[in-house]
């Protein structure tokens, strides 16, 4: 019981109402909003001691007890995704100051009124994110999802060039559709149990008579998290929309928002949808090798960078069910492993390609060039967390790729392991396309106008901050890679906890049950 | 009246399908419109449909006396109405945005963002 377990969802709120009252003056904005940030990391960092230390935290919101009223809960796997979006938030926060820089070329800076939009709605969806990895109520959750949702859409259109538009669209219509099944699905899961609290929800479910009715609800929250997280036959909108906005708001979906659905799918089917689990998890499963495969083909064939790393992104989304679906302890232990890497890396390459582009000029790796030969700094930011994205040792993708195959092969999963190794090798191609066409090979416009540009220099007022959140990301890589015991133990005792649900309903209804 | 209701509900849900799967921008956002009042239905019907009787506790009694609707599927109905009244506003916007932006109207020709 600690009311600090709402703070990473009210204090986004305050900052999003202090962003907002700071309207056309950008200088107090940029200050506010990354003093903010940081505030925010250093509480994230705060609720995954206390959960670290004192175990899962609970909060019954206006004093309702648990089955009655809205309950927020702290346990391990929520304070490690907490922590993973206050680190998010502040790189992103760090960066934009220097990519909202006006610039002489390029097309896709804020204009006008737009850029003092940008950090209000920025804030307001981190709460929603972080909103709906902390309550403990199935509807709530929906609440947080919309919350999350409506900012994510203004976010995206943010600028309103014809292809973000066109993009918004494809997302907007894909997340209303899938907010509708989450909405069938939580009214037929009311009408059987009776109950929205997830604990008692999960206390509920075993005894009731028509378990193959609860399969079919079971797959409704799998489709409705999968459109979210963009699993194998549901992910057609995210390369289609993620290449599209500027890129800062673009890591930001890229690292948090598919992170939710995916999260929401790792506290569903193993709190509550684990009556029948030959069923529903072996779908996981090929649904997991299906989105790994076709995610990394579909990265092959593309030669815009971002379009690269979203296909990219939906292969690594394969990784993450793989280990839900596999369902044992390491299984699922490997999975938040992943995830934690995941979001890191995932945000950071983001990045990298923004300072590319604004060097450059452009995403095509056809029209780049010689980046190694004028950037050897930043061609070393870049290759840190590709290569971890291929799972090369000793960095963090390897550790959490091994952890999830072991975890597979332990259980004679043999066919999809060799598949996940497979689409690790063809990781490893495409992101070494990226390195050969953008940086090994020369530049093919070599006296271009963009060369000559005062940002030159890496360390100037137009980079360093755009600098900065990269190596800090980049440095968390390495870190983890090297020292990858205590993240493990981390995401070992989130999975314990997630494999006995009995911690979290004792938790959670405790004081109400005897 | 909760037969009737059901097939109320998959009536919309069968035309919120074919709308959605129609080409014209404006025909899918009224299969969104449609889908999201099926599933407002849905949750509506789940809480019983009694009439005449609230569901409260009368003076002296310490709790409810005979058969009265579920009040909480009320209260989420609620709640997704609002929601879903601020995503349509939202979209019906875009959708002004894409037809100025672009001068679509048809999702086969939605395909710039894909290539």
């Amino acid at each position: 019981m600690h009311v600090f377990i709402i703070a990473p969802v009210l204090f986004p709120l305050l900052m999003g109402l202090l962003t907002l009252a700071s309207w056309r003056r950008k200088k107090t904005q940029e200050i506010v909003n990354l003093s903010g940030a940081f505030i925010q990391m250093l509480i994230s960092f705060g609720i995954l001691y206390l959960v670290l230390t004192k175990g899962i935290q609970v909060i019954q919101i206006g004093g309702w007890e648990a089955p009655f009223g809205i309950s927020f809960v702290g346990d391990t796997l929520s304070s490690i995704m907490i922590v993973l979006s206050g680190i998010i938030n502040f790189s992103v926060a760090l960066y934009s100051i220097s990519y909202m820089l006006k610039r002489k070329m390029g097309e896709d800076m804020l204009k006008g009124q737009f850029q003092f939009a940008y950090y209000p709605l920025l804030n307001i969806m981190f709460m929603g994110i972080n909103g709906a990895f902390l309550t403990g109520d199935l509807f709530n959750m929906y609440v947080w999802f919309e919350v999350m949702l409506i900012s994510s859409f203004v976010l995206l259109s943010l600028g309103g060039s014809k292809l973000q538009i066109e993009g918004t669209f494809k997302y907007v219509t894909i997340n209303l559709v899938s907010s509708a099944f989450f909405l069938i699905g939580v009214g037929l899961l009311y009408s059987m149990t009776g109950t929205l609290n997830m604990a008692h929800l999960a206390d509920v479910i075993p005894t009731i008579e028509n378990q193959k009715m609860l399969t079919v609800v079971s797959l409704m929250f799998l489709i409705c998290f999968g459109m979210k997280a963009a699993i194998f036959p549901l992910f057609f909108w995210l390369p289609a929309s993620y290449h599209t906005p500027p890129i800062s708001i673009a890591a930001v979906f890229a690292g948090m928002l598919t992170k939710v659905g995916i999260y929401s799918l790792l506290r569903v089917f193993t709190l509550m949808f684990i009556g029948n689990v030959a069923f529903t998890h072996t779908i996981i499963l090929w649904i997991a090798g299906f989105t790994m495969v076709v995610g990394s083909l579909g990265a092959i064939s593309q030669s815009d960078i971002r379009r690269i790393l979203s296909f990219c992104l939906i292969s690594q989304i394969g990784y993450m069910i793989f280990g839900l679906a596999v369902f044992t302890p390491l299984a699922i232990a490997g999975s938040v492993f992943y995830i934690m890497h995941h979001i890191i890396v995932k945000t950071n390459l983001f990045l990298v390609s923004g300072i590319i582009h604004k060097i450059k000029g452009s995403y095509n790796i056809k029209k780049l060039g010689g980046i190694l030969n004028a950037y050897p700094f930043l061609s070393v930011l870049f290759l840190i967390p590709a290569l971890s994205v291929a799972g090369i040792p000793p960095l963090s993708g390897f550790w959490s790729k091994l952890f999830v195959i072991k975890a597979a092969l332990e259980q004679h999963y043999y066919l999809i392991s060799i598949i996940a190794l497979a689409v690790g090798l063809l990781t490893l191609f495409y992101m070494m396309k990226i390195w050969n066409e953008a940086f090994w090979k020369d530049d093919p416009e070599p006296n271009k106008k963009s060369d000559k540009m005062p940002w030159q220099n890496l360390f100037s007022r137009d980079f360093i901050f755009m600098i900065i959140p990269v190596v800090l990301l980049s440095g968390i890589t390495v870190v983890i890679g090297i020292f990858p015991e205590p993240f493990f133990n981390i995401a070992e005792r989130s999975a314990h906890e997630l494999m006995n649900p009995e911690i979290y309903i004792k938790a959670v209804l405790g004081s109400t049950m005897n | 009246m909760e037969s009737l209701l059901a097939i109320l509900i998959g009536g919309l849900f069968a035309a919120a399908v074919y709308m959605l799967l129609r080409r014209s921008i404006i025909k899918l956002i009224i299969g969104l419109i449609l889908i999201s009042h099926a599933c407002n239905l849905l949750i509506f019907t789940i809480g019983g449909v009694i009439r005449g009787k609230a569901p409260l506790i009368e003076e002296g009694e310490k709790q409810i006396t005979g058969i009265v609707a579920d009040p909480l599927p009320q209260a989420l109905i609620l709640t997704a109405i609002v929601i879903g009244f601020g995503v349509i506003a939202f979209t019906i916007v875009l959708l002004e945005q894409v037809y100025k932006t672009t001068g679509i109207n048809d999702t086969d020709d939605l395909v710039n963002s894909d290539k």
